[in-house]
């Protein structure tokens, strides 16, 4: 029993972090709020250079064959840095589904400009309505009747539908259905699938809990230099209380999550409900401390002046999505019950 | 990171189970909180000791088998699922004895440590005053040195178990001329002797766990302080996060009860309702996410980190997870849950509103969850004191 992550890990955590403080600061996630994606594109491109869009890649397509706790400190950055763009479609869905499961034309097609950071997966799987950054993205790899399709986006049409989090810019997505889009049928597609859909959750609690902590973060922050009464906010009892709980909440989230990374890494035979409890407990903890953070910045936080609101946003729509709190939960009480 | 146990651990698991299969008492035991039920738990301590299960990660020397922390953990895991008596040498052994191990002198822990263990002396922690609880630098107590030691005076409470105990241990005030936590001393000393008068007080749940101590000139050696003379405050908070971390309530005990709350939900699934069924997953949920809290913790400890302030976590989160754990099962026992202990009527013995009471006491004891929450505040978060 060691609960810890090796010096590799951190030191990848390290990077993504030192990149994502220089190159991706609010105004980053701002700009792209406002319509315009490509102020996030140095950063992608960034990324790809240090690796980190093709670390989970076979090594044979260039990749660094990382594994889902590899990935998880690096994911929790890209959500306390609320990057905006589809990565976890990408870097945790797209590129291993489509080393496994793509065809050999599919591969040379893909594989390696999307893991050099040339393309954009999305991944949209049966009982999604809407999927984010369609717009931006290079390839669609999508679930239709049970098997994995594998779509450039020049043949799927895509109605935007306006999200609260308007980085995410949601769509409505379709496609006409041919051979060429099929993904190999040698290999059990609908594992792959499932495997996929897990890896979307874990890479998706692992956002949250970065989300997290960058929000209790700047509450923290802001209760220090906000006087009044002659004195810090963060002096007073109802508020350190109000902190301290979203605190806690936060920190029995993150073993949560670690947790399920090293189940999916080492294929244990627990690896969906240990998926569950993570998506439960870090969309719980960052959907919590998005209500604390708001309540401590008291009126300015309720507007879109503030950053705040990006981080809030994001902190909803990642709770709900690949699976929310309600399909989680029923997972996790059809096992213990 | 390698969340698998390894094959010493497993190993250790397996050895406690089977002497915990082998040895624990089928018939329960009344409650340690109660004179006879006391006796009783002691025959047990006795049994524990000899086997070597009394204090699994002590040194050897005084009576441990020097578990790592992980197998403490495994050890407590297996004592709360074999439905193992409490501890009531639960005072001396966790919190007392990491004083003892940190500032303790080689003769004190030579004398003290192997009987504590065994039971055959018994520790009541004395730290509240009538007028210092939350606030324990404001007690009044006093020692005042004279040859060969000190004599004490003053007034202690909600001393758990002092009136079945032997010794208890608290802060005194050395230097009359400091105030606060300046000037203050760590002291052991006896209840059955002169100048000491126990007066048992009876808790919520009616068992006379709580009791006042009162002092009048009681003589203490002076082998008996346990650190430097004026240093109790300091001695006193080394070892806190003991007992507000997870020494004082280990996963296994919360395990435990959850999987006893399943198996009430399947007996009294008829009486339940999604909202019911849901905050039983909560609970179960819960435990599994302080267990694995707790092993990041371990590792942490492991790896030479000290942990400090973040304690406070877990006492908030375990003594409240205790609670809403306690009041699902009593929701699921509907009318019934007013029986008490022994009612022919009852739902597992009366065991659930009994415990509900003891949880109760969870976010007061050990520093209130107000306190708590002011320092995770203020030392973990960084905000102002004032």
């Amino acid at each position: 029993m060691r609960f810890a992550f090796t010096d590799d890990q951190k030191m990848l955590r390290d990077t993504v972090r030192d990149v994502l403080q220089r190159e991706c600061g609010p105004e980053v996630v701002r700009s792209v709020w406002e319509g315009r994606p490509e102020a996030a594109a140095a950063v992608w491109a960034t990324l790809a250079e240090t690796g980190v869009i093709g670390m989970t890649a076979s090594k044979d397509a260039g990749g660094l064959a990382m594994s889902e706790l590899d990935s998880i400190l690096p994911f929790e950055e890209i959500g306390y840095a609320a990057l905006p763009g589809p990565l976890v479609d990408t870097i945790a869905v797209g590129i291993p589904l489509l080393d496994a499961a793509g065809t050999n034309s599919q591969k040379d097609q893909w594989l390696e400009s999307v893991a050099t950071g040339n393309g954009k997966i999305i991944v949209a799987f049966e009982d999604q309505a809407v999927v984010p950054y369609a717009d931006s993205a290079d390839v669609l790899i999508a679930e239709r009747g049970g098997a994995p399709h594998c779509v450039p986006m020049s043949e799927v049409s895509v109605v935007p539908e306006p999200s609260v989090d308007r980085a995410r810019q949601l769509a409505r997505i379709d496609f006409e259905e041919s051979k060429a889009h099929r993904m190999r049928d040698d290999v059990d597609g609908h594992a792959l699938l499932s495997l996929a859909k897990e890896r979307a959750t874990l890479a998706t609690a692992a956002q949250l809990v970065g989300l997290s902590r960058r929000m209790l973060d700047m509450a923290v922050q802001y209760a220090k230099d906000r006087e009044q009464f002659g004195k810090p906010i963060g002096a007073q009892q109802a508020v350190k209380h109000r902190l301290a709980n979203a605190l806690i909440q936060q920190e029995f989230a993150r073993p949560m999550v670690y947790r399920a990374g090293w189940s999916m890494a080492t294929s244990q035979t627990t690896n969906e409900i240990d998926v569950s409890l993570a998506k439960i407990y870090a969309g719980e903890a960052a959907t919590f401390v998005a209500k604390q953070a708001l309540q401590v910045h008291g009126a300015i936080g309720y507007t879109i002046e503030c950053d705040l609101h990006m981080w809030m946003k994001r902190a909803w729509a990642l709770a709900a999505t690949r699976g929310d709190a309600a399909f989680h939960r029923e997972r996790v009480g059809r096992q213990v019950l | 990171m390698d969340l698998d146990f390894t094959a010493d651990e497993e190993a250790f698991r397996k050895e406690c189970r089977a002497w915990l299969e082998a040895n624990v008492p089928t018939e329960a035991l009344r409650s340690g909180d109660t004179r006879e039920g006391f006796r009783q738990h002691i025959a047990w301590e006795n049994v524990l000791f000899d086997a070597g299960w009394a204090a699994v990660s002590w040194p050897k020397r005084y009576g441990g088998r020097e578990a790592s922390l992980v197998e403490w953990l495994i050890f407590e895991e297996e004592y709360y699922r074999a439905r193992a008596p409490s501890r009531v040498t639960q005072n001396g052994i966790f919190l007392l004895a990491p004083t003892l191990f940190e500032f303790g002198t080689d003769e004190q822990k030579e004398r003290i440590l192997r009987p504590m263990a065994r039971g055959d002396v018994t520790w009541a922690q004395a730290w509240s005053e009538p007028n210092a609880g939350s606030d324990l630098a404001a007690l009044t107590s006093t020692a005042r040195r004279v040859e060969g030691g000190w004599r004490l005076t003053g007034q202690k409470t909600w001393s758990t178990r002092a009136t079945f105990c032997d010794m208890a241990y608290g802060l005194f005030r050395t230097d009359p001329a400091q105030t606060r936590h300046r000037g203050l001393s760590y002291f052991m000393f006896p209840l059955r002797t002169e100048g000491v008068t126990v007066r048992g007080v009876d808790r919520l749940d009616g068992d006379e766990g709580f009791a006042e101590i009162f002092l009048e000139d009681v003589f203490v050696p002076a082998a008996d302080i346990i650190g430097e003379v004026d240093q109790g405050w300091k001695v006193a908070m080394a070892t806190t996060s003991s007992e507000r971390g997870l020494t004082l309530r280990s996963p296994g005990r919360f395990m435990a009860t959850a999987s006893r709350l399943v198996d009430l939900y399947h007996r009294h699934r008829d009486r339940s309702d999604p909202v019911l069924r849901d905050q039983v997953i909560q609970a179960w949920m819960d435990a599994q996410a302080y267990r694995w809290f707790t092993f990041q913790t371990v590792t942490r400890m492991m790896q030479g980190e000290s942990i400090g302030a973040d304690s406070s976590m877990n006492k908030v989160f375990w003594s409240e997870m205790d609670v809403r754990t306690h009041e699902t099962a009593l929701a699921l026992i509907g009318e019934l849950l007013e029986l008490d202990e022994g009612a022919e009527s009852a739902v597992d013995q009366g065991q659930w509103m009994k415990g509900f009471q003891f949880a109760l006491a969870g976010p007061i004891y050990a520093g209130t969850n107000e306190i708590q929450r002011n320092i995770i505040a203020e030392r973990v978060l960084g905000l102002p004191r004032k």
